[in-house]
């Protein structure tokens, strides 16, 4: 066995595998965590980049998000069956009435006319982990 | 091993070692830009020359000595569950791998720095109840290997260049 450096030319190659598993690996795990987002429990609505309202998702509801300076332009936020979707807008283009319902962690209706952007996520937790050694 | 006390003064050098080298590693902690959890591994290097230079009992007793003592200088009880969890996950990759010679010692580094990340995130997921820090265990990977790389070429070039007068 040749021997360059202490280090074999099979050890070598052994290891360039062995990392390209691992990162495969890594890789495959990404895909997975992106394609199988599990679900929030919880939507949060900002206007304007401002939080504007924080609604559970195991709660059936209907808010009507009122914008603008007289509160004329409204988004029909609707939560029923663990998700939430816009039922009607008043926006000009009503892109975001016809999103389909969210509940994925990270998804998001948006509605760019009335800067209203919903977004579901998890709530946080106070215990996070905290990894010293 | 003819001389008892030379092996204890030994290890104990190592394991000093060892602790500067995660003192250290606390101390750039901080310069570089880097989420929770992602670490060197600098003692690693220690564990990495023992392992090729006196065998598995050594290279074992020294991390856990090593586990023990950082948790206690400068952690808390939680960092030591995660700290043993990784060590003991790590170290048990690093011994396997070096008994069955595939690799050379910066893969194995390699392996027992990914392992170390694998270990405390699964413990996390563990004791925290949630799936959430899947997405640590991707980024860790990726960091463990870079560090896994560094980590193993210090320790080949001790297992290479410190005098075998001192394989006691
Ligand atoms: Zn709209």
């Amino acid at each position: 066995m040749k021997e360059r450096n202490g280090i074999s030319k099979v050890h070598l190659r052994n290891d360039v595998v062995m990392i390209i598993l691992l990162l495969v690996l890594a890789g495959a795990g990404a895909l997975y965590l992106f394609a199988f987002r599990g679900s929030g429990d919880t939507v949060n609505v900002t206007v304007d980049g401002e939080l504007y309202g924080v609604y559970a998702l195991s709660e059936p509801r209907v808010e009507e998000i009122r914008t603008g300076e007289d509160g004329s332009r409204l988004n029909r936020l609707v939560i029923r069956d663990g998700k939430a979707y816009v039922e009607s807008a008043s926006c000009p283009d009503g892109i975001c009435a016809a999103h389909r319902p969210v509940f994925r962690r990270g998804e998001s209706i948006v509605c760019l006319p009335h800067r209203v952007v919903i977004t579901v996520v998890t709530e946080q937790r106070a215990d996070s982990p905290d990894i010293v050694a | 091993m003819k001389n008892r006390s030379q092996t204890v003064a030994f290890l104990g050098l190592c394991t000093a070692l060892a602790l500067i080298l995660a003192y250290v590693e606390l101390l750039i902690q901080p310069l570089i830009p880097s989420i929770p959890g992602i670490k060197m591994g600098l003692p690693n290097i220690i564990i990495i020359f023992l392992l090729y230079r006196r065998g598995a009992a050594s290279a074992a007793g020294v991390s856990l000595l090593r586990v023990l003592l950082v948790s206690m200088l400068f952690g808390n009880a939680m960092a030591l569950i995660y700290s043993l969890a990784g060590g003991a996950l790590s170290l048990l990759v690093m011994l396997l791998l070096r008994r069955l010679n595939w690799l050379s010692p910066v893969g194995v580094s390699v392996a027992g720095g990914v392992a170390h990340n694998v270990g405390q995130i699964l413990t996390a997921m563990l004791l925290l109840e949630t799936a959430e820090l899947g997405y640590y265990l991707v980024v860790l990977t990726v960091t463990g290997i870079i560090a896994g790389v560094l980590v193993g070429l210090c320790g080949s070039l001790l297992v290479k260049h410190v005098p075998s007068k001192l394989r006691f």
